[in-house]
């Protein structure tokens, strides 16, 4: 009996996907050292203990590297068990913040457990990608059919809609956007049909635009979206946001004024500056070589979540790596563009680098999950109805 | 058996969608590139400049003024150390509303100050709310002063409960003051300080001026005014970096203040003492006195005193009434000191008598007659009868001044103040030049004469706003008929006028152009629409006394740096010669020697050593219509020119002159009949030729050869 190798795939031993473990793990430096550079003088977050949100980021990363294992390790039946437990306890989460959470920064975003504040909307994007792959796969698969047909898109949308009505009504805009994209790219991958794509683009400009003319959006809210176009827009809130983070990074020049060094950065005029706007520290400090380099990290990571998308075993694997691509991309998009007055200012993390622990724990996690797709590729191990390609021949 | 391998499809379709997305990350992370690229190296110029401007705060550091000192060397302005009690704008605007008002209360209760004044004072010019005269006008990035001379006490209270008085500072500021040794006032001359106005600042900014910013205080009168750009010194800066709050993180570099000039006068100080308490008592002794013409005391209002050094103009006391005190100004002149300041009731005493006040000369005026006339015709030994009055056309010039004489020569005229003697001189050049009234271009020896003393143009001096009198000559007739015609024939022709003012409005509106007899003859006794400042006289009479030099008299005498070298000398000017003939000086000279031994001075000067201390005199009582007569004395020695006037106070000798006396008693160090230079205010008697000596321990001594008591 001779071990006849697929005629297609190569039998490789897949092991872990290192350029992620090695990109993952330099951006997760780089934002160690920009979120302990950015709280060290901030007094009024710190109380004079300069190195309290570095422990505590490290901490974050600490429980979320046991959560990546966690899933990394995870059975693929167990992973599409646990799944819609997980997508359940997202939107019991995305509830209970509607009704006890705590507003900050005019969204209801937060729910304070016992001294731990948790965003369930982190949470919430990672369980609708998970979700949606996992419908299309089982649907796909238990139909053995090749072609998504319109049940299989309501049904996604459906799962992607009730998380994303919840968090509009906190309202989260700029999840929503970094959500609306992400369903858009899982859809996509999905193999949904061109029409369905354009009608739903078109359905989402349509609604964005009534939103804004019959006043659902008040004046303040499109001042405030707009103002990285004008900061005179909102010159005390999102204006001055944009202006201060472009000042702080267009003063890194070339090389950056040295970490711990920034100017603007340790007197405090960018706001946010550990969490939403941790971009402008790498800016300032880091200069374009360092934050340029932060950039082209992250871009590994998602080419690598592309790649680990493209090189997977089943459908699921597919959607669920080209879900977390988009997530990470159009959130790092969101996110530095807004430090670059690109983009709108919105409440969203630099995933794996902002400090805060739903998001971390919900990118380390995404992360595992990779890893997990990644090591089911190539064959190696038999998804639910298929048999080892290693015994035919007999 | 063979497993059937259904590998689902995983679709062309979706790899392509793949390939897509990754070429739409890939671009998504070009453009952040991009983008990047462009902030931090195409723009990054303009980015790093506005990261610094907005972290760095330049703060002004206040230089120290300089001094004024007098000859000797004592201090008649100086500083002192006041505790300023200061907001921090940037701080202060950090805290809630309700804070805000909680802090101003504790602070005005700490201060000892009402809280509507503090609140006032924290108010930028410009802000609702704020009112001149209280607002802020300096940067807004400097702490906001809102209360001064706060004791030390206090100061140290602020600085140790900093957490009870956030956004509060005290520190140490110098501030103006006025030692007054011998308890002299002197303000006129002296001068005070204000802040500087908002068109002042956008001046000296366009010309680059760094001396000054919107927190300086600026010289507004007298010497302050006059030398404020050598005595205000050029301020330090310190750049500080700041944080979001503006609260400051550090300094990152100080250039030092530099402190101003110390400006050296000629006033002596105690001169100056005794000619400001000698005018004092003479107007309070003429307040006491009874006016026989106008059955009631004398008013005398105002007065100046002028000492001068005859030999080169420079001014050793110069003094004004009513005054007021310069302190008021120390920190900022409340809005009820200076309405009392401008009342009706205070009558102006910020008006500086000796220079800008204009008042007719009356008998005064006579030496300079004198003179003109000895260089323009006039013999000798001229005989001009003294008589009771001289009739002109249809109106009788009367002898206000003395009795009838009888011919008398020009030096008895001068020592009794004959007033026909001069009516006939007048009307003799009137006849001779001036017959016809309308020609304007008339030969007037004595008008040119006058001017050649210096009357009717400013005098030069170094204190600002001086008036330059008034003489009244035919251009001047004519040009102020045309300006006034128009409102008094109006008065004639309404009719409703009554009395004098009718009658003047029907002549003038006729003929007020018209250069009369009349019009020579009062111009020859110092009437009429004649005008003289004290200073002018005193000048004039130190160019009879030197020989003819008229100079541009000073007050300041050099410009010394903090460290004691003289970086400018302001040495005498001479402005001009009169043109009376030398030989004509000798004689008025020889003349006006009599009028304290024999003539109009000579009751208040009984027993005075006129041998050893020869005092040349002439006294004058101006008329002033609607009032009581101006009281005038001027007189000199070879060393010193002494003038006083009281306006309303009667005859010169009467109501000035026992006080001119007590100056010359003092100047020569007279006691009975005896004269002790060693006595006199300044030892030696004559002012000192050299500079105090600047020590380098600060100290400031007596110059060098003399003996300051």
């Amino acid at each position: 009996m001779t071990l006849v190798p697929p005629n297609r795939a190569r039998l490789r031993t897949p092991g872990l996907d290192w350029s992620l473990m090695i990109a993952v793990g330099l951006v997760l430096l780089v934002g160690t050292l920009l979120v302990w550079s950015s709280t060290s003088t901030n007094d009024s977050l710190t109380h004079g203990h300069d190195t309290a949100y570095l422990r505590r980021h490290l901490v974050n990363i600490a429980i979320g590297s046991v959560l990546f294992v966690m899933v990394l390790a995870t059975d693929h039946r167990w992973v599409r068990i646990l799944a819609p437990l997980v997508y359940v306890a997202s939107v019991i989460g995305l509830l209970l913040v509607l009704v006890m959470g705590s507003t900050i920064n005019g969204s209801r975003s937060w729910l304070v457990l016992g001294g731990m504040s948790v965003q369930p909307a982190e949470f919430a994007k990672l369980a609708v990608v998970i979700g949606m792959a996992l419908v299309m796969a089982e649907r796909l698969e238990s139909s053995r059919r090749r072609r998504v047909n319109t049940v299989d898109v309501l049904l996604m949308l459906a799962i992607a809609g009730l998380p994303a009505v919840l968090i509009l009504m906190q309202p989260d805009l700029g999840t929503m956007l970094v959500l609306g994209a992400t369903v858009f790219g899982v859809l996509a991958i999905a193999g949904t049909p061109r029409r369905w794509l354009l009608a739903l683009f078109a359905a989402g400009v349509a609604a964005s635009t009534a939103a804004v003319t019959m006043g659902v959006l008040k004046a303040y809210q499109v001042d405030r979206f707009m103002a990285f176009t004008n900061p005179a827009l909102d010159p005390r809130g999102a204006g001055y946001n944009t202006t201060q983070a472009r000042i702080a990074i267009g003063n890194g020049g070339l090389f950056g004024q040295g970490l711990f060094h920034g100017s603007q950065t340790r007197s405090g005029f960018v706001p946010e500056q550990h969490t939403d706007f941790i971009f402008t520290v790498a800016g300032e400090e880091l200069g374009l070589v360092g934050a340029g380099l932060l950039i082209a990290l992250l871009g590994v990571v998602i080419w690598r979540a592309l790649a680990i998308a493209l090189g997977s075993a089943d459908m699921f694997g597919r959607v669920a790596g080209a879900g977390i691509a988009c997530w990470f991309g159009f959130e790092a998009f969101q996110n530095i563009g807004m430090c670059l007055g690109i983009m709108p200012v919105t409440g969203v993390p630099l995933p794996l680098v902002s400090y805060g622990g739903s998001s971390m724990f919900a990118s380390l996690m995404a992360v595992g999950l990779l890893q997990n797709i990644h090591l089911r590729s190539g064959g190696s191990l038999p998804t639910r109805s298929v048999a080892p390609r290693v015994l035919v021949g007999r | 058996m063979a497993a059937v391998l259904i590998r689902p499809h995983l679709g062309q379709r979706s790899r392509w969608r793949l390939f897509v997305l990754q070429v739409l990350m890939l671009s998504l992370f070009l453009t952040l590139l991009t983008r990047l690229w462009y902030i931090q190296i195409l723009s990054g110029e303009a980015y790093q400049a506005q990261a610094a401007d907005q972290s760095v705060r330049e703060l002004v550091v206040q230089p120290a003024r300089g001094l004024i000192v007098d000859d000797m060397g004592r201090p008649l302005v100086a500083n002192r150390t006041s505790w300023v009690v200061s907001l921090d704008r940037t701080l202060f605007h950090k805290l809630g509303e309700a804070e805000r008002d909680q802090l101003l209360h504790r602070v005005a209760r700490a201060v000892k100050e009402p809280y509507r004044k503090v609140r006032a004072r924290s108010l930028i010019c410009g802000e609702p709310g704020s009112t001149q005269g209280t607002c802020w006008n300096g940067s807004p990035y400097q702490p906001v002063p809102i209360a001064e001379d706060v004791s030390q006490k206090v100061a140290v209270t602020i600085l140790e409960q900093s957490e009870d008085f956030p956004a509060v500072l005290a520190e140490a500021q110098s501030v103006r003051a006025y030692p007054a040794p011998f308890g002299i006032n002197a303000a006129h001359v002296l001068g005070y300080l204000s802040p500087i106005t908002e068109g002042e600042l956008k001046a000296a900014q366009k010309d680059d001026d760094r001396s000054v910013n919107g927190a300086s205080d600026v010289g507004r009168a007298g010497l302050e005014k006059h030398y404020d750009a050598w005595l205000r010194g050029m301020p330090g800066y310190k750049r500080v970096t700041v944080d979001s709050m503006g609260r400051v993180l550090g300094d990152d570099s100080e250039v030092a203040a530099s402190p101003g000039d110390t400006l050296v006068t000629s006033i002596d100080a105690r001169v100056q003492s005794v000619a400001e308490k000698s005018l004092h008592q003479a107007m309070t002794t003429a307040r006491k006195t009874y006016d026989p013409v106008t059955h009631r005391n004398y008013v005398a209002d105002s007065g100046a005193v002028v000492v001068m050094d005859a030999h080169n103009g420079r001014v050793v006391a110069m003094s004004s009434q009513p005054t007021y005190d310069p302190k008021q100004w120390v920190g900022g002149i409340s809005s009820k000191q200076l309405k009392r300041l401008y009342s009706a009731k205070a009558d102006n005493p910020l008006l500086f008598r000796a220079t800008q006040g204009q008042f007719a000369p009356g008998s005064t005026w006579k030496p300079l007659m004198a003179a003109t006339a000895l260089s323009n015709g006039f013999a000798e030994n001229t005989l001009l009868d003294c008589s009771s009055g001289v009739q002109v056309g249809n109106r009788w010039f009367k002898n206000y001044e003395s009795a009838s004489y009888g011919p008398i020569t020009f030096a008895e005229a001068l020592q009794i103040s004959c007033d026909s003697f001069f009516y006939r001189v007048g009307l003799k050049f009137w006849s001779q030049f001036g017959r016809d009234p309308r020609n304007v271009n008339a030969r007037d020896p004595l008008v040119s004469g006058a001017k050649g003393f210096g009357m009717g143009s400013q005098t030069g001096i170094d204190i600002p706003g001086e008036s330059s009198g008034r003489i009244a000559d035919r251009h001047w007739k004519l040009s102020y008929w045309r300006a006034m015609k128009d409102y008094y024939c109006k008065v004639d022709e309404k009719g409703s006028a009554t009395g004098f003012l009718r009658v003047f409005a029907h002549e003038f509106c006729l003929e007020g152009n018209l250069y009369r007899q009349g019009d020579a003859v009062n111009f020859s006794i110092g009437q009429g629409d004649t005008l003289v400042t004290p200073v002018q006289l005193a000048r004039a009479y130190a160019a009879l006394s030197n020989g003819g030099t008229l100079y541009e008299p000073r007050v300041a005498k050099a410009v010394v740096s903090p460290t004691g070298e003289v970086v400018k000398k302001v040495p005498p000017k001479v402005q001009g010669r009169v043109k009376a003939k030398k030989a004509a000086l000798r004689y008025v000279d020889n003349a006006l020697k009599g009028t304290p031994r024999v003539g109009t001075l000579a009751w208040k000067f009984i027993d005075f050593p006129l041998d050893k201390v020869r005092i040349r005199g002439k006294t004058g009582s101006a008329e002033v219509y609607g009032k009581q007569s101006t009281s005038w004395v001027a007189t000199y020695t070879k060393d010193y020119v002494v003038v006083m006037m009281v306006t309303q106070a009667g005859t010169g000798s009467g109501t000035s002159g026992p006080y001119v006396r007590k100056i010359w008693e003092s100047l020569y160090g007279v006691k009975g009949m005896d004269v002790k230079p060693k006595r006199a205010v300044i030892p030696g008697t004559t002012p000192p030729a050299g500079l105090p000596v600047f020590a380098s321990d600060g100290s400031i001594l007596p110059p060098k050869g003399t003996v300051s008591r």
